[in-house]
């Protein structure tokens, strides 16, 4: 069993730059912010390293920010500029009774973080459904389509209403002739 | 429903109008396709129960929609499957019936303002013969909608569908 401080030593350790900071000030598990395009190989450390085995992903969430800068468009809607999508990775280990959880923040503008598919093989829908209702794109991800909302979403609507989870999405007005507004 | 008063003393003919004997029949064997969507056909299913007894009132679950009569919609209609239930219902044999079952399928129920994968009401895709309010409605509340759509085919004529 380890404490967050000695998996972070650990990582800063080994990885470097690329293990940003540990939030210890957390209601739940502490959290470690790692670079989104080393999230890989970080993962894979976690999982083989013996004295961790962090063996379970018992969830993987998609969050947007919205710490961006709230403009106005022509049309009159509010959307924001800027500011990170993020993804945070539950971890447990079933072995050691150990958990942490892992943080990675992207730019909303082109959210592109690593896969771990094949790590924890969890990940997978997970990643997708991130990626269905927030728009980060995982890369390397061996099927990455949409899970919840239909595939043929994006035909019916624009930039601002594909993906519901954003903060500053609107609503199409028509999906295949039915009109989706109350 | 008039359909015994012509009966002769001997009690093995009967007479009646060509209407009311299809009406009757029609009325008392609803066969509906066995589909449910959310937690309103846990009440569906509660109601098929030999508790409630579906049965009784000719309803029995078929799994086609080429052998149904009526299609009960018994809960939450994503876009996604708002699709797939046109698809069901075109595929049903005239004459078909439609029961919207409980808030969601009525108007969008509580995902009216924020469901942005909910389509608000069943009836933007398909005719609703009966709607049934509640959240789910209760086994007697769907009893109650079964009653009223059986009024309604009492009083259909073979000119046109609905009275």
């Amino acid at each position: 069993m380890k404490s967050a401080e000695e998996i972070f030593e650990m990582l800063k350790g080994e990885f470097g730059d690329s293990i940003l900071v540990l939030d210890n000030d957390t209601p739940t598990e502490p959290i470690i912010s790692v670079d989104p395009l080393q999230i890989h190989r970080v993962s894979k450390f976690l999982r083989e390293h013996p004295d961790l085995q962090l063996d379970s992903l018992m969830c993987l969430s998609g969050v947007d920010d919205a710490n961006g800068n709230k403009v106005t468009n022509a049309d009159g809607d509010e959307l924001i500029e800027g500011g990170t999508l993020s993804v945070y990775y539950n971890l447990h280990s079933v072995s050691l009774k150990h958990k942490i959880s892992l943080k990675v923040s992207t730019s909303r503008t082109e959210p592109k973080v690593e896969s771990v598919e094949n790590i924890w093989k969890s990940a997978n829908w997970h990643e997708r459904e991130a990626f269905d209702l927030l728009g980060i794109f995982f890369l390397n991800h061996p099927d990455l389509r949409r899970i919840l909302m239909p595939y043929d979403w994006d035909e019916f609507t624009t930039e601002v209403s594909r993906h519901p989870l954003r903060k500053d999405y609107k609503n199409p007005e028509f999906y295949q002739g039915m009109k989706v507004p109350y | 429903m008039g359909l015994l008063d012509k009966e002769f003393s001997d009690g093995n003919i009967v007479i009646a109008k060509v209407d009311d004997l299809f009406n009757w029949a029609r009325l008392s064997s609803v066969w509906q396709l066995g589909f449910g969507l959310a937690c309103c056909a846990i009440e569906m299913m509660a109601t098929s129960m030999s508790h409630y007894d579906f049965d009784r009132f000719g309803v029995i679950p078929r799994n086609t929609p080429r052998q149904a009569d009526a299609i009960i919609i018994s809960g939450t209609v994503t876009l996604k499957m708002a699709l797939r239930i046109k698809r069901l219902y075109e595929q049903m044999p005239e004459p078909k019936y439609i029961i919207s079952m409980g808030s969601c399928a009525n108007c969008g129920g509580p995902y009216w303002e924020h469901g942005y994968h909910v389509l608000k009401g069943i009836d933007r895709v398909i005719p609703v013969d009966v709607y049934v309010p509640g959240c789910p409605p209760r086994p007697e509340a769907l009893l109650e909608g079964l009653l009223k759509l059986q009024e309604k085919i009492r009083n259909e004529s073979l000119r046109k569908k609905s009275a």
